[in-house]
């Protein structure tokens, strides 16, 4: 499997650590009741199809990413940056 | 000058199989260079170099700023001026320098490194991985390169790396 | 037997080998089946579960029968295919599978008793009585099965990986691959070439045709010079593509120095990972057997293995060779094995309109029947037009049609498809995204076809890369239609062979759909048909006929089970390789390291970190002499540590303050400048996820520190964090663990030696830190403690750490007191009750080790709303307390507790321990553990029960802290 990462390009999934449903990106308020937490730490969809979940390049630029891909065809497709285009990017 | 005695990673002689060298560079001067947001054109005006695009090198003179990784680059063979818009960290010690350079260059981190760096040109550079190990990968142009790992872990890079090489070496050596 | 003339070996260079320890002779260039069949070696294997005689089936790597062990000086390798190994001088191979020898083996009384014996046997005869299961039967078992045997030591061989890139990979050189190849690459592409053979070229070198107007072998040498001139393409001969992966990944298996004497360095194999954008599946196609009676005898073969073997090696295993096939390539195959002079004794074609061939008797309509001659074909039984013949031959040739080597396609889940046209499966398009099937493993059978489906398929990837291929000329060559008829099975009463390798017979087969083993998933693993190392390769479509037609279902919809990888067997060794040794895992060495060695301290892994366990002193006998002595040496005097494995992060920015508050359960942003807090971190579902202190080293300046065990865990946590929730915010941070080394002083005269080392006194308060210089260099003073006693941990560039170590212990050792490892440092943070990960392990709460005023009423933090939750606090919680046992016992981590009296079961147990020691200053075991309402249970007496260990004692709980509850040494 290769994930191309926005930043540093098509990589072999060995340089990324998996970290499960892209969910843990919506943080509830702290005052959200403990359903809202209860849904946002334990409750996860098991999809045959697209879903999202959470790859930290962590042998490579150390982004966390967002990837959007299809559990049945194993199709990747989409690969973003989770903390946006804030990263500095100058020229090359 | 201090007291106390500054030790390298390694302190190992060069190793050479089939024309292909590997060394240990001298102490490195490192300094990460992470730009606040927005940032990053600001801090490379204020080091006189363009602060680099992923997987991209600039330099000028001695100078040269590695790109290191999300919001990262590394200014190497030069001291960071005070009152930049970054966090600036020095790292000379935590990295060992290593390079690896001749015909078989290539060959041999292609046994380590899950990257294509068979045209790679002065002017690129990788974070990696080295087999297990983190890695920042300068290309230098014609089958040289620098890489740059932990320095804790400098003995199994050598070890690995120096494996890789026996073993091209053997099969450079065959006959049909 | 050798002929004349013939074969692509080099005759200039003999080689000698040996066979079940008898010497033999061969050349360079023989795989050992070539040269056994040279030296008319006919029994080569018993089989699997009959233990019958077994020859050469296959000149390839599909061989079921000729698995042999390879015996080397530093290996034993078994399961070598004889058909793939090459000769080379000294080669030592040995049969497998029988008992005493080959000729005689004893389990060949299994064959006898193979009525009882048939499929299912395994799950019907070892079920009862239930407990002979580990007693009599799995015994029984496992000394009856396996095929070959291991040498029972370490594998000393060298191994490698590697990684390739390229814009195309063609699998398989035959006329299709070659074709592609050269299509691509002769426009620039970066085109890789793997081959599984020696010699690229696939059956243009195995067969007589001609390609153009010249012999097709020349013809591939004319196409391999070209390639060679080409610095864009690489050839890998002797490399196997064994499978695809998503995204453009395949695994390949390189036989480097395999067919070669053993030589220092030089691998046996590499396993590479090609990464290609795009691919073509070139890998040609398998002949197929026909099942008749006793049709596994040694001398039948597969029809196109004869010619392979005339041609590419110059042999030919009989002297009176017999045909057997429904398909019209066995004309080609008696006109290449007449033309060499070699007899075919005739043609027997099931096909009515069979095809005559001149100069051999076609019986057509007719089929073979039984086969004879156990150590060697002596004779086959004709049946045709209703009456039988004997016929004398001692090589017969079946061909029973042709699959394409489609496997590759199957390895992302793409189901071949059936047709009838070549009563065979064919690849389904887009099975694997960028792969392109070509030639024979497409269904196209025919040299012409093969070559410009090749062209096509390296034209059509290349578009799809946006490039433009030339056109390339196609040479003339043979066009002939694939003619066939399905036959699987002949019918008759005796067995026969179906799977060869695992012995699976057509009766079996019908046995597993008379039993309901219906399903083909089901009948392979009633069965075992295809699941020997050859994984079926040529007997699986006939097994699956033969299940059609027991189930009354067409082919098609009967399907086929589904081919994973790899295609061909990958030794652990290869994919593996380097991971041994020093090479399982990086190994990271302390700058005090050579130091500690030097004085003999044994090293303890600490995750990748190697740390001093103690340090033995002349006439200690035991580790707990030297770890009392260090314990009592840090609570009396000084000792010294090196702490560098310790997480340290740089964290810095004008919002570094609020993002600690974040990460943090306590506050940070209100710390002065020049001192250190202890803080706590959670994970978001509220259990601890790490603990350390964090400095304030300036207005916008942080260092945290983290646990060695979790120094990789924070760093990703904080990156999480920071992308996920604040990227906006002003704040950056890096991990300084490499840069600096840190080493803990501490005791009564920790402050001596610290005035000492910086050559004036420290004058720092409990939890300050403050910039030094050390003997000329720019380090960092921290005043906090893990011992309990009064502690400095003294930082410097890595590079002085080797020295600033040796000189710390000098100057100790002058104060009586000196270096201290990792087991006295655990001693004394256990009588101190401090936490490691032993404690937060990723189940405790800030409320299970009483940190819950921790966490901060005032701000938000991750974990903070999980950590209240209910079910996370109260009396029901297993709490951390302090343990004593009331008798003079080693107490064991793991063990559990119990209330005193209650039943030991698991619903009683009330609690578990975390850590242990003995304590040389309290003069008693001690541990640390948590127990239901723990802290209301002080003083209260548990049973404490480790029944693996053989460990029940009584102890009292008390509070975690053992020594100096109340601070006073630490703030001195
Ligand atoms: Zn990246």
């Amino acid at each position: 499997m290769r994930l191309t990462c926005p930043l540093c390009g098509p990589r072999d999934r060995r340089e990324f650590y998996y970290s499960g449903a892209a969910v843990a990106l919506d943080r509830p308020g702290a005052e959200a009741p403990p359903e809202a937490w209860d849904d946002h730490l334990h409750n996860r969809d098991n999809p045959a199809g697209v879903t999202q979940d959470l790859w930290y390049h962590e042998q490579g630029c150390c982004s966390w990413l967002k990837v959007t891909r299809n559990t049945v065809t194993h199709e990747i497709l989409a690969v973003e940056t989770v903390g946006g285009d804030s990263t500095a990017g100058g020229v090359a | 000058m201090p007291d106390l005695i500054a030790k390298p990673a390694l302190g190992l002689p060069p190793l050479t199989h089939a024309g292909t060298t590997l060394a240990e560079a001298a102490l490195p001067q490192i300094t990460a260079i992470a730009p606040f947001p927005g940032q990053s054109a600001a801090v490379g005006t204020a080091l006189g170099l363009t602060f680099p695009a992923p997987n991209c090198v600039t330099e000028a003179g001695e100078a040269r700023l590695v790109w290191a990784g999300r919001d990262l680059a590394f200014l190497l063979g030069k001291a960071a001026p005070e009152g930049l818009p970054a966090a600036v960290t020095d790292q000379s010690d935590g990295w060992v320098a290593l390079t690896l350079s001749g015909p078989q260059a290539v060959q041999v981190l292609a046994r380590l490194v899950p990257l294509d760096l068979r045209d790679m040109p002065r002017g690129q550079a990788a974070r990696t991985a080295l087999n297990h190990l983190p890695l920042v990968l300068i290309a230098e142009g014609e089958g040289a390169f620098t890489l740059l790992t932990f320095r804790s872990m400098a003995r199994t890079a050598w070890h690995e790396i120096g494996e890789a090489m026996e073993k091209l070496a053997a099969r450079a050596a065959l006959t049909p | 037997m050798r002929i004349d003339g013939k074969g692509r070996i080099d005759r200039t260079r003999p080689v000698t080998f040996t066979f079940d320890g008898r010497a033999y002779a061969g050349y360079k260039g023989d795989t050992l089946a070539s040269a056994l069949i040279a030296n008319d070696v006919r029994v080569v294997g018993r089989s699997f579960k009959y233990h019958r005689p077994r020859g050469i089936l296959t000149a390839g790597s599909e061989e079921p029968n000729a698995l042999v062990e390879i015996v080397g000086p530093a290996n034993q390798t078994p399961n070598t295919r004889a058909t793939v190994q090459e000769l080379f001088e000294g080669l030592e191979a040995r049969s497998q599978n029988r008992w005493p020898s080959l000729r005689f083996d004893a389990l060949e009384v299994n064959d006898l008793a193979a009525p009882f014996l048939s499929a299912g046997f395994y799950y019907k005869t070892f079920m009862w009585p239930r407990r002979f299961w580990e007693g009599v039967y799995e015994p029984l078992i496992r000394r009856a099965a396996g095929l070959g045997s291991l040498s029972g030591r370490h594998d000393a061989g060298v191994y490698e990986k590697a990684w390739a890139h390229c814009d195309l990979l063609v699998i398989g050189a035959g006329p299709a691959g070659l074709m592609a190849a050269l299509t691509a690459a002769r426009v620039g592409a970066d085109v890789i070439l793997a081959d599984e053979s020696s010699e690229p070229g696939g059956r243009l070198l195995s067969d007589a045709a001609e390609i153009g107007d010249q012999p097709a072998a020349d013809w591939v040498a004319t196409v391999l010079a070209e390639l060679a001139s080409l610095p864009n393409l690489r050839l890998m001969t002797r490399t196997t593509v064994t499978g695809a992966y998503d995204d453009g990944t395949f695994g390949a298996l390189e036989r480097v120095g395999l067919h070669r004497r053993p030589r220092p360095n030089l691998p046996r194999e590499c396993f590479w990972r090609i990464v290609a954008k795009r691919s073509v599946l070139t890998a040609g196609a398998l002949e197929r057997h026909i099942a008749f009676e006793d049709n596994d005898r040694p001398g039948v073969m597969l029809a196109s293995a004869l010619p392979a073997y005339m041609n590419r090696y110059g042999v030919v295993p009989g002297q009176r060779v017999t045909l057997f096939g429904n398909n019209d390539g066995l004309r080609g195959v008696a006109r290449s094995l007449m033309a060499a002079g070699v007899t075919v004794a005739a043609i027997i074609d099931p096909r009515e309109d069979a095809p005559e061939e001149p100069g051999v008797t076609v019986h057509k309509g007719a089929q073979v029947v039984r086969a004879r001659g156990r150590m060697g074909l002596r004779e086959i039984t004709v049946r045709s037009g209703g009456r039988e013949f004997r016929l004398e031959t001692d090589c017969l040739g079946v061909s029973g049609g042709w699959n394409p080597t489609l496997h590759l396609t199957c390895h992302l889940n793409g189901r071949p498809r059936w047709s009838d046209e070549l009563a065979a499966f064919v690849p389904v398009e887009g099975a694997v995204p960028g792969m392109l099937v070509a030639g024979a493993a497409n269904g196209t059978f025919s040299n012409h076809g093969c070559l410009a489906a090749g062209a096509e398929a390296a034209r059509a990837s290349l578009a799809a890369l946006g490039r433009v291929a030339g056109a390339v000329d196609l040479p003339q060559a043979e066009d002939a239609p694939y003619r066939i008829a399905p036959l699987w099975a002949v019918p008759g009463k005796g067995r026969a062979w179906l799977d060869f390798a695992n012995d699976v017979t057509v009766k079996d087969v019908g046995l597993a759909a008379q039993e309901g083993f219906r399903s083909v998933e089901h009948m392979k693993r009633y069965t075992t048909q295809g699941m020997a190392p050859d994984q079926g390769k040529t007997s699986n479509v006939a097994a699956l006929a033969v299940l059609a037609d027991a189930t009354g279902q067409a082919i098609a919809q009967t399907g086929t089970t589904t081919f994973r990888p790899p295609y061909t067997p990958v030794s652990i060794a290869a994919m593996g390789a380097g991971g041994r040794g020093e090479g399982f895992a990086p190994q990271r060495f302390l700058t005090s390291d050579q130091a500690s060695r030097d004085r003999g301290a044994p090293m303890i892994e600490a995750g990748l970190w190697y740390r001093p366990g103690y340090f033995p002193k002349p006439g200690e006998t035991t580790w707990r002499e030297a770890c009392d002595r260090e314990v009592r040496m840090v609570r009396t005097a000084v000792g010294v540590t090196d702490v560098s494995t310790l997480g340290k992060i740089d964290i810095q920015g004008p919002d570094a303050g609020r993002f600690l508050d974040f990460v943090y359960t306590n506050m940070f942003s209100t710390l002065p400048v020049g001192k250190v807090r202890y803080g706590l971190m959670l994970r978001e579902d509220g259990h601890v996820l790490d603990d350390g202190t964090c400095a304030r080293l300036g207005p916008d300046h942080w260092l945290m520190t983290t646990t060695t065990a979790a120094a990789g865990l924070v760093m990703r946590h904080l990156d999480f964090v920071h992308q996920a929730f604040c990227a906006a915010w002003q704040v950056r941070f890096v991990s300084v663990t490499e840069s600096w080394a840190q080493f803990a002083v501490a005791g009564p005269l920790a402050r001596d030696l610290v005035a000492s080392a910086l050559g004036h006194a420290p004058d720092l308060p409990f939890m300050g830190c403050v910039p030094v210089t050390v003997q000329g260099v720019a380090g960092r003073l921290f005043r906090i403690s893990f011992s309990g006693e009064e502690g400095y941990e003294l930082a410097v560039p890595t590079r002085y750490g080797e020295a600033l170590f040796r000189d710390l212990t000098a100057r100790a050792e002058t104060m009586g007191g000196g270096l201290y490892g990792m087991e006295a440092l655990n001693v004394l943070r256990i009588e101190k009750g401090f936490i490691t990960h032993a404690e937060i392990h990723g189940r405790t709460t800030a409320f299970d080790i009483g940190m819950e005023k921790m966490i901060s009423g005032k701000k938000d933090c991750i974990g903070k709303a999980a950590a209240a939750r209910p079910g996370l606090l109260g009396a029901a919680r297993e709490q951390m307390v302090g343990l004593v046992p009331l008798t003079d016992t080693v107490l064991t981590a793991g063990a559990h507790l119990f209330a005193q009296g209650v039943e030991l079961t698991r619903d009683h147990a009330a609690g578990y321990v975390t850590s242990v020691g003995y304590s040389p200053t309290l003069h008693s075991h001690l541990a640390l553990g948590f127990l239901q309402n723990g802290r209301a249970r002080h003083g209260e007496t548990v049973r404490l029960v480790d029944r693996l260990r053989g460990v029940d004692v009584l102890c009292r709980v008390s509070d975690p802290v053992f020594h100096d509850p109340k601070g006073e040494k630490l703030r001195a």
